[in-house]
């Protein structure tokens, strides 16, 4: 029983390791012919990250220091890792933890250029980071004092549905997912876009592979991102698995829209608004389920 | 090994000899206070010397005490701390100040004072840790008080006396809650025992008010908000003396006897106190950190506002936050440790210790700057100790159902990542031109530090066996009931992670060889990523500057919110209980 449990881990853990990126890619292709379609334009097709990388892949590789592949290898590692261990059903908080590895080592790998640019980009990507954390943490609390436990394997074999107790936390979470996924107005330190004031930001000084790596490494990360919202909805039966991937993407369609309906702002107003919402969605929410959770 | 024993029965000149070092220390006070003409900090001495040697004269006789000393597994813990930790710093300085010394001719060369009073310093902490009886407790306490006066002094700059009468007053202030502490549990219930009061238990109202005005004076001692200017103060000693006082003595001193009393305080008001302001400190000093360029004044908030977090756990006293603040102890003695001595290290060979200066610190002094991330990762980053107690800590306060420490937690982890992970990318920052410096560090340095780096990474690995060995079982002789805080899962995963990072590690420079280009500076650059070219072709060196934000985390700033509500929370606390004691 225990090893099967475990077996069923491992599959999923493989699943993820490997169909993640296919997944991650092709949302990410759907996402440039969404936007093209809001501007008017017809887009790329659908496959074109993927031609993007590979292109990127054969490019020569050159390199500002020794150490920034390094850091970037690291990056993507840790990213992975932290999907494997949500999609095996891990601990939420051990997820959160070993993103936040990920991201410290992608803004190590900025800093270590001592480039103008990736340098001013890492410490917006820091500020970010700052921003969207304790949202993230009060999601995993939330769902601790909702559920009675961090295993992601646990919340999705709670009997009810999660969204009822937790509409402020999926507020917020919807919220500081745009600058996870690096949405307009939250594009402060990273943007694909044309209007991106400072160069690519914290991308500005790789190139070749380590810029591939580096976008497979957000195709992981937005994957496994969807499985936070997927978490709000899941359960085991048929309806919820239909009804959590649809909020995913009405969740994506919705950051699309956002992302091209709003100008970039500055990180002060990024930092206010963010804490502002984990604040007033994220905490209320929290303190009312352990209120709950007493038996008040 | 580690086996709970007792000791000091039937010393009958025990009580004697403690009073007469009461005595010495008072009379030692009043010499440099006088001296220096801060009376008023002598009155303070004065008071409670007169309330000790009163008590002992009036009541004392009447006491009888089974267990002066008692050493057990946290006490263990904590001589392990001090003799290894301090051990290193004492080892590590004498290479230190021989360096400093040079540098420093204007200062008068008193080494064997300070080795003597460093010394002094770790005998009072022995004591410390091991005392049942209140009143030897007391007199190690102020030995420590004492001696961090004269380690900070040292220098004897008019900053650095200024400093140190500042951490003199605020520690007596804790030595006068001290006394009332021992003279309310003497008169009230008849004994100095911490075996007796954790016995009583808190639903006696005195036993209340006794443990709240210990953990006040321990307060003091680990530098809760509205003390936490002596501790930053302290930064203009010589760099062992931080480095000793942040990690294994003096705050672990205050943070201790918090910890001790854990039992009594689920469900009150001093439980209350504790916590809240434990989670106020944590906030408001890591807030404070991030606006903060000395490299001594990060690291002096960054443990202010881990102090705060370990007494904000055992604020709980729960056992599942008694757990996370002893763990918290451990990994933070270590690599705070480590921290300081790596930027004392790093000062004397740059010639400063802005952070601002500590660009590309990995070209310059690359053995040195893996210390100092083994220390920095050991405060933040996952596999490491610091933060599977800080993951145990958010589960305790949950489970103990205190919504408000929810936020201080979910806010000051983001908080103290982003100011440790700017610091990493400062070191980090690949700036190629500059030259080895490593020559002048003392070899008795590199074996502290490489003993501590050591320390941290293995203390990590050896996580469960501690949890199991040491704190499980200390912590189910106080409560009378197992626990697991951390399922053992999570814990191998950890184990596992921390190997993964090190074969990370080993893999540096195994990759493919990529063609070496120049980096995009915001004018041509000049050739060696170094400068680019300006106006008229002139060319204007590359400054690169961290964020500090002072706007929003300014020092003044965050001192003013975190001094008021803390202090509104001990007044607050301290009139609750007393009140409670008073109108009962």
């Amino acid at each position: 029983m225990l090893s099967c449990e475990l077996g069923m881990k491992l599959v999923y853990a493989v699943l993820f390791l490997v169909l993640a990126p296919v997944a991650g890619g092709l949302l990410a292709g759907l996402d440039r012919i969404i936007s093209a379609r809001m501007q008017r334009r017809v887009g790329p097709g659908i496959l074109q990250p993927f031609y993007d990388v590979l292109k990127l892949w054969d490019k020569e590789g050159v390199e500002g220091n020794p150490a920034q592949g390094f850091y970037i290898f690291s990056f993507l590692l840790f990213v992975v890792l932290s999907g494997v261990f949500f999609f095996a059903g891990g601990d939420l908080l051990l997820v959160i933890f070993t993103l936040t590895i990920a991201s410290v080592l992608f803004v190590t790998a900025a800093y270590s250029s001592n480039s103008p640019y990736s340098q001013v980009s890492a410490q917006r990507e820091l500020l970010q980071t700052m921003a969207y954390e304790p949202m993230m943490l009060l999601v995993a609390i939330g769902f601790y004092a909702c559920c009675g436990s961090f295993a992601v394997g646990d919340i999705l074999n709670s009997a009810s549905l999660n969204i009822v107790r937790m509409p402020g936390l999926f507020l917020g979470m919807c919220f500081i997912f745009l600058i996870k996924f690096r949405k307009s107005p939250f594009d402060v330190a990273m943007s694909h876009e044309i209007h991106q004031e400072l160069i690519q930001g914290l991308a500005t000084e790789f190139s070749g592979r380590t810029l591939a790596l580096i976008e497979v490494a957000h195709w992981y990360e937005d994957v496994f991102l969807f499985g936070f919202v997927y978490l709000f909805f899941g359960g085991a039966g048929l309806f919820t698995l239909v009804g959590g991937l649809l909020a995913c993407a009405l969740v994506y369609f919705l950051m699309i829209l956002v992302d091209n309906c709003c100008s970039r702002v500055k990180w002060q107003h990024l930092l206010r608004c963010s804490w502002a919402v984990t604040l007033v969605l994220g905490f209320t929410n929290v303190v009312y389920l352990m209120f709950r959770m007493q038996g008040y | 090994m580690f086996a709970t024993f007792v000791f000091g029965n039937g010393m009958s000149w025990l009580p004697t000899i403690m009073l007469f070092v009461d005595i010495v220390v008072a009379a030692a006070i009043f010499y440099y206070t006088c001296k220096h003409r801060y009376y008023w900090i002598g009155g303070l001495e004065l008071v409670q010397l007169v309330m000790v040697l009163w008590f002992e004269f009036a009541r004392g006789h009447g006491l009888r005490t089974t267990n002066p000393f008692i050493v057990d597994k946290f006490a263990w813990i904590m001589l392990l701390i001090a003799a290894v930790v301090g051990g290193l710093i004492v080892v590590f300085a004498v290479g230190y100040m021989e360096e400093f010394q040079k540098e420093h001719p204007e200062v008068p060369d008193r080494r064997p004072f300070f080795f003597g009073v460093m010394g002094l310093f770790l005998v009072a902490m022995f004591g410390l840790v091991m005392s049942n009886n209140l009143l030897y407790m007391y007199t190690c306490w102020e030995i420590t008080s004492f001696c961090s006066f004269l380690l900070i002094g040292y220098t004897q700059t008019k900053e650095a006396i200024r400093n140190s009468f500042k951490a003199l007053w605020m520690n007596l202030l804790g030595g006068l809650a001290f006394a009332l502490a021992i003279l309310l549990m003497g008169t009230q219930l008849h004994s100095v025992e911490l075996t007796r009061l954790l016995a009583v238990g808190s639903d006696n109202r005195v036993v209340q008010l006794v443990a709240a005005l210990l953990v006040f004076c321990g307060f003091t001692k680990c530098a809760m908000m509205p003390f936490s200017g002596w501790l930053l103060g302290a930064m203009v000693a010589p760099t062992p003396t931080s480095a000793l006082l942040h990690s294994s003595t003096m705050v672990k001193a205050g943070v201790f006897l918090i910890i001790k009393l854990c039992p009594l305080f689920e469900g009150n008001y001093v439980g209350w106190m504790t916590l809240m302001v434990g989670g106020i400190t944590f906030f408001f000093a890591g807030c404070a950190a991030i606006a903060q360029s000395d490299g001594k004044k990060v690291l002096a908030y960054s443990t202010v506002s881990n102090l705060g977090l370990i007494v904000c756990c055992a604020g709980l006293g729960t056992y599942a936050g008694a757990w996370t603040a002893i763990m918290l102890v451990i990994f933070h003695a270590v690599a705070k440790s480590l921290c300081f001595l790596c930027v004392g290290t790093a000062e004397q060979q740059i010639g400063s210790r802005n952070l601002e200066n500590f660009d590309g610190l990995f070209c310059s002094m690359p053995r040195l700057s893996m210390c100092m991330l083994v220390g920095i990762c050991g405060m933040f980053l996952a596999p490491f100790g610091m933060l599977v107690s800080k993951w145990a800590a958010m589960k305790a306060v949950v489970d103990a159902g205190q919504p408000l420490l929810v936020f201080f937690m979910a806010f000051g982890s983001a908080i103290t990542m982003f100011y440790w992970a700017k610091w990493i990318g400062k070191i980090c920052a690949y700036i190629p031109m500059k030259k080895e410096l490593e020559e002048g560090i003392h070899s008795v340095q590199w074996v502290a530090l490489r003993f501590l780096s050591a320390a941290v990474v293995s203390l990590c690995t050896l996580f469960p066996l501690l949890s199991s060995r040491m704190v499980g079982p200390y912590l189910q002789e106080i409560y009378r009931c197992n626990g697991s805080v951390l399922a053992p899962s999570n814990l191998l995963v950890m184990g596992v992670m921390v190997v993964l990072v090190m074969l990370l590690g080993l893999g540096y420079g195994r990759g493919r060889r990529n063609r070496r280009v120049l980096t995009q500076l915001s004018g041509a650059n000049a050739g060696d990523n170094l400068g680019y070219l300006g106006a008229g072709e002139r060319v204007v060196p590359v400054t690169l500057s961290n964020w500090y934000m002072d706007d929003w985390f300014g020092e003044a700033r965050m001192q003013l919110w975190g001094f008021s509500l803390c202090a509104a929370c001990i007044l607050a606390g301290l009139a609750l209980v007393g009140g409670g004691v008073l109108l009962a």
